[in-house]
This record gives structure tokens, C-alpha cells and sequence, in this order.
């Protein structure tokens, strides 16, 4: 392994707040947009309906889709940087 | 060319299509049939992933309920899709780090605890076997339909498929025939949705259409549809829901169940690297969302089409009379899935709510002495292709998509129970000499008994069968979710933590089902009845396994805290499969 540990413990930390960033949007857009907050986007018009019901029936899926990908990019940086990638 | 001979032509391509592919991808090892080998490339396994996780029930059913609950169902769009989020991040490219082939393989060798395999192994067969079930009986239905032979027949010549894919190609076999199968599936799905949406808006996207004009009235198509439908006494579409609380806790029961599903697990650990697990989370919800995207524009704008269709001249006027109904409804009359009854004999269709205290007076101006009109919600997706006029082709590729959603989700399931029984319980704990090709028979007979069980158990559907939702993600979510979790991203679980923590979840979860809906799903044992004045703070039992998981995490982490700490070496594997390097190819052993 060319990372001391102290990489690799700085390369866990990296991660955790990546996943604790990703898991705050993953949330908002579904408990918060899509159901909590609703109401208060109530002004906000898309096609015959409002953003919060957008958000509850498309909207979460397409944020999701992009939390995943760039966790997948930041991960895979991440990795090399650390020296933790996978030869 | 009659629809019967369309119908068997699209079918029957199918099925030998994946037989093909069953030949070409024999398994040759316990690796293969694991695992397909672990080479799966991150693409493919991410449309693997999606015909894994697509059941019958994504396919036929979650359209139709999309269609009655409108904004309230959007629980299981954000339930479903939110669960990759964790998967990806919290689960996936750890389990694939630590490479070896099952779930309760994983939490045995991380808790040091052949007991907790053990637990393991019963909640993932609990799980698995129910979800089996509906699988089963959704392509015996499908059959009868598309077919014309009865159900039972339609399930046994399913799971003749089945075995012959799946106990020959093992993991091998069942990944390259899912691929097939999303393809037919997505296909399926998608053409007679966009020429809906054509029709209706002009626009040829799905997903766009519902939110833009409808062509005949010039108001936003949902604008229109809420018209329509709260003129009849209906719930708007987009009416938010009463109890914000529950429908939060369910939405999060689905997401946490869904990442803790076993079958969808596995699917991760065939390919190469663990940089691959993670995209590959991502590229599956990609696959997914095409469906997920399609199935509230295709719930809107079949509903609406249904109302047009029911009264021509605006809900204001009368409606169609019973000799003038269109085609599509003589022909699903036939299969019982849409029931008329003239209860006010004025020979005219009429479809309102007849539960709306509100509109009683109306309907009673109007000479209406109930609906009259019963649609089965199943049929919205089946007969799609007939309320919009396309050709017989269509119909076909419906019925082979419709099987390709049962069939692929089953052969996941069933090879997350067999590889439980011949990895976790034969080689583990019962005969752990045994050789690498008598775990390869082994894992085959109990592939074959799986199948057996299954297609038994989808002909004398027991009375659970229904309460799938609420059993197997309310397991998912209370036992293995968070007992996989811990185990990556905590040191300090020890065994006696993650045992204890698995079983209160889960005897918390069951418990609280079993009071609303009966002890071990037997009718009339429930103490309270399933209604929400009685749901402890409005929580519905389907919305309870998120609870259980928290009972989970803390009983796991006061019981942790109170005993010994894992020895050194378990230590070293949670730090093992945090780093990606040095991930080999998975591994038994």
C-alpha cells in the first residue's frame, strides 16, 4: 500500500462527509420537497401541478440518479489520491 | 394473423431468447453460479439490476396506483429509487471489497457468529420466499391473459422457464437473461406510453407530456385531469396527503428495504471492482427511472383517457351507454378485470364516487344509484395498447414484457435462496468438507426445490401473499439493513450486539404488523383493526420497519457498548473493507 495510515484514515473522513453531504440532498428532495415542505412550494407552478408534487413523482429520481454519479466520480478521485484505488 | 398468434409468436421469441442465453452462459463453478464469475461489466449489471428489481408489480401494478392515489402514491416512486441512493453509498462497494458470495456470509464472518448467519439466512428466506410468491402468480396471470391457457398451467410453463435458465446458468445464466430481459421490458413499457402521450399532449416524451397541455382542452393535462376527475366526486390527482408523518416513515421503509433486499445486494458482487459497484448502483437507477419516470404520465393520461372515454361530451353531460362501449372494454369484460353493473337500468355507464358524502346530492340530481363501472387497477398497463388504438404488435410485446418483469425478478429471488441455503447452510454449517462440485450440485437441487416451493406456493397463494410490501421491506429494513450498515461503519458492534439488534428489530416490526394484521397473517387474529384511528400516531404497519431499524441500531449499540469489543482481527476486516485495493475477484472462502 503506498497510503500511511493516516491517509487512509483521512481517506474514511473524505468519504463520510461525502455521504453525509449527498444523504442531506437525498432528504431534502424527498422528505422535505416532496413531502414536508410541499406546502410552502405551493407558488411554484410546473405544468398543472406544483414543485412539490414534481419533486415526489420525478424529480427525486432524476437528483438521485446525479447524487449517485457523483459520489461514483468524487469516490474514484478520492481513491487516487489517497492511493487507495484498485491497481 | 389473429392477437393469440402475435401473442405466442412475442412470447414464445422470448423465452427461447433466454434459453439461448441460459446455453451460452452455463455455469462451469460455485464462482459462476455465485456470482456469474465476477466479470459482469457496470452497465450491464445496472440493467441487470433493473430487471432484478422491476417485479410484476412494477411492470403491471404500480401504474395502476399511481392512477387511483395520485400524489399520495408517490411514496413508492420516492420509496423505490431513494433506496439506490443508500445502496450505492452505504452498502454496496464495501460488501464487494469484503467479495465473498451471500448477504448472511457477510454478517457471519463480520459478527464472528454462526448465529447470526443463521438469523441472517431466515430473514433473507422470509423476505425472498414472499416476494416469490407474487412473482410467480403475476406471470400465471399474465399468462391467462395474453395465452388463453388457466393460470395455474401459465405458472408451471414459467417456472419450466425458469428452471431451465437458472438452475443450468446460476447467477451466469440469470445475469445475461435480466439484461435481455430489461431490454424487452423497458420496450415493452415505453411504446405505447409515448404514442399515449402523443395523442394526448404531443409531445413525445412521457415524462414531459404529463406536465404540459392537453391538446383537446388547452388546459395542462393535470389541471384537466383534476377537473375531470373532482367533478365526479374524486380526490384530486394532486391532493397532498393528511398524514405528512406517515408518509414520510413509508417513503423511508421502501428506501431502507430496498437497500436491504438481498436479492439486489448480490447482484454487486459480480462485478470486477469495487469502483464498478458503485457506478453500477447508478447506472441500474438509470434503468430504473426510465420506468419510474413513464409510470405517473402513464397513470394521468390513462386515467383521463378513461373518463374521455366513459363521457365523451364532459363529465357534465351523460355518459356512454352500455351497447356503444368501445372494444377494449369487451374484451377485458371477458376476464372479470372490468365489471359493469346497470345499477339505475338507464343502460348508461356511469363512473363516480359513490363514497363522497359530498357529491351524494349531486348524483342523486342526476338519477345515479352507484358506480357502476369496476376497473381492476392491474389493467391500466395491460390494456394501454388498446385504449390507444395501436396495432396487435404492441399487445404482444405487452404480454412478453410483462413476463419479462415477473420472470427475471423471480430468477433473482430464487437464486438469493438457493445460494442462502447451499452456501449459508450447507457448506457453513451442515457440510463444510463438502467439495467445490458437490456445493455446484448442491446449489443446483436447491435451486431446482426453490423453484418447486415457489411455483407451489404461487398456485395455493397463502393469505400474506398480498401483505408482501409490508413483510418483506419491513424485514429488509428492521433486521438486515442496519445490521450491514453497523458492520461497515462501526468498529465497536460486536456478535451478542448484532444479534440482539437484528432480532428486536425484527420482533419489533412483526409485532407491530402482526397486531394490525393478524398473527402470522392469519385472518381474524389481529387485536386491532387495520384502520389509521388505531395506528399508533397515524403510523400504518406498512410504514413501521424504519422504526424497527432504529430499535435495531440502538439495541445493537447499548448491547455492544455493555459487552466485549470485537477481537483485533474483525477489527482489521472492517478497516479491509473500507480501502477499495486489494479487492480480488469474489471469493468463498
Amino acid at each position: 500500500m503506498s497510503g500511511t495510515s493516516y491517509d487512509a484514515k483521512e481517506y474514511w473522513k473524505a468519504n463520510l462527509r461525502l455521504i453525509l453531504g449527498s444523504l442531506i440532498i437525498w432528504a431534502l428532495v424527498s422528505f422535505g420537497f416532496g413531502i414536508l415542505l410541499r406546502p410552502a412550494l405551493a407558488g411554484f407552478a410546473v405544468g398543472g401541478a406544483d414543485l412539490g408534487f414534481w419533486f415526489a413523482q420525478q424529480g427525486c429520481a432524476l437528483t438521485f440518479i446525479a447524487l449517485i454519479f457523483h459520489y461514483a466520480w468524487r469516490m474514484n478521485k478520492l481513491d487516487k489520491k489517497f492511493g487507495v484505488d484498485e491497481e | 394473423m389473429s392477437q393469440f398468434a402475435i401473442n405466442i409468436i412475442f412470447v414464445g421469441g422470448s423465452f427461447l431468447l433466454y434459453i439461448a442465453i441460459a446455453i451460452w452462459a452455463k455455469a462451469g463453478s460455485t464462482k459462476d453460479f455465485y456470482v456469474a464469475g465476477g466479470g459482469v461489466h457496470p452497465v450491464m449489471n445496472g440493467m441487470a439490476i433493473g430487471a432484478d428489481w422491476m417485479s410484476a408489480a412494477s411492470f403491471i401494478s404500480m401504474a395502476g396506483i399511481i392512477a387511483a392515489g395520485g400524489y399520495s402514491a408517490s411514496t413508492y416512486l420516492m420509496g423505490w429509487t431513494g433506496g439506490y441512493v443508500l445502496l450505492a453509498m452505504l452498502l454496496a462497494p464495501y460488501l464487494r471489497k469484503f467479495g465473498k458470495f451471500t448477504v448472511p456470509q457477510f454478517i457471519g464472518d463480520r459478527f464472528y457468529s454462526k448465529s447470526a448467519r443463521l438469523v441472517a439466512v431466515l430473514c433473507l428466506l422470509v423476505a425472498s420466499l414472499t416476494y416469490v410468491i407474487g412473482q410467480m402468480a403475476g406471470a400465471g396471470v399474465a399468462f391467462s391473459r395474453f395465452l388463453e391457457v388457466d393460470a395455474t398451467t401459465g405458472l408451471i410453463i414459467a417456472a419450466v422457464v425458469v428452471f431451465i435458465y437458472a438452475v443450468l446458468g446460476g447467477m451466469k445464466g440469470i445475469t445475461y437473461t435480466q439484461v435481455a430481459q430489461y431490454c424487452v421490458l423497458i420496450i415493452a413499457y415505453t411504446i405505447p406510453a409515448v404514442f399515449i402521450s402523443l395523442q394526448l399532449t404531443g409531445n413525445p416524451i412521457p415524462a414531459l407530456g404529463m406536465f404540459s397541455t392537453h391538446l383537446d382542452s388547452g388546459l395542462p393535462l393535470l389541471t384537466k385531469l383534476n377537473q375531470v376527475i373532482t367533478d365526479v366526486g374524486f380526490t384530486s390527482f394532486t391532493a397532498d396527503v393528511d398524514n405528512h408523518l406517515n408518509m414520510v416513515l413509508f417513503t423511508l421503509t421502501l428506501m431502507i428495504g430496498t437497500a436491504g433486499l438481498p436479492h439486489v445486494i448480490i447482484r454487486f458482487f459480480t462485478v470486477p471492482k469495487v469502483a464498478d459497484a458503485r457506478w453500477s448502483a447508478g447506472w441500474a437507477l438509470v434503468f430504473i427511472a426510465l420506468l419510474y419516470l413513464t409510470a405517473p404520465a402513464v397513470a394521468s393520461m390513462a386515467r383521463l383517457n378513461l373518463m374521455s372515454t366513459i363521457y365523451p361530451d364532459g363529465v357534465a353531460e351523460a355518459p356512454i351507454d352500455y351497447e356503444h362501449r368501445p372494444e377494449w372494454v369487451k374484451n377485458w369484460e371477458v376476464t372479470g378485470l372490468i365489471q359493469f353493473t346497470d345499477k339505475n337500468e338507464d343502460g348508461l355507464i356511469q363512473v363516480y364516487n359513490d363514497k363522497n358524502a359530498a357529491f351524494t346530492p349531486e348524483a342523486e340530481k342526476r338519477g345515479w344509484k352507484g358506480n357502476e363501472l369496476v376497473v381492476n387497477q392491474d389493467i391500466l398497463v395491460l390494456a394501454n395498447p388498446e385504449i390507444a388504438n395501436l396495432p396487435g404488435w404492441v399487445i404482444g410485446l405487452i404480454a412478453a414484457g410483462g413476463l419479462a418483469a415477473a420472470l427475471s425478478t423471480a430468477a433473482g429471488l430464487l437464486l438469493a435462496i438457493s445460494s442462502a441455503v447451499s452456501h449459508d447452510l450447507i457448506k457453513s454449517s451442515i457440510n463444510p468438507n463438502i467439495s467445490e462440485k458437490g456445493e455446484l450440485k448442491a446449489a443446483r437441487i436447491s435451486m431446482a426445490v426453490a423453484i418447486i416451493v415457489a411455483t407451489w406456493l404461487g398456485a395455493n397463494p397463502p393469505g400474506f401473499a398480498a401483505q408482501v410490501v409490508a413483510l418483506a421491506f419491513g424485514i429488509a429494513a428492521a433486521s438486515l439493513f442496519p445490521t450491514l450498515m453497523m458492520g461497515i461503519f462501526s468498529k465497536r458492534i460486536n456478535n451478542v450486539g448484532a444479534i440482539a439488534g437484528m432480532l428486536s428489530g425484527l420482533a419489533f416490526t412483526l409485532t407491530y404488523i402482526f397486531i394490525y394484521k393478524g398473527w402470522f397473517f392469519i385472518a381474524g387474529t389481529n387485536n386491532l383493526p387495520d384502520t389509521a384511528d388505531n395506528w399508533v400516531l397515524g403510523i400504518s404497519p406498512l410504514s413501521v420497519g424504519c422504526i424497527g431499524a432504529l430499535v435495531n441500531f440502538a439495541v445493537a449499540f447499548v448491547v455492544a457498548r455493555a459487552t466485549k469489543e470485537p477481537p483485533v482481527e474483525i477489527q482489521n476486516l472492517v478497516e479491509s473493507v473500507r480501502y477499495p485495493r486489494g479487492a480480488g475477484e469474489a471469493h468463498g472462502h
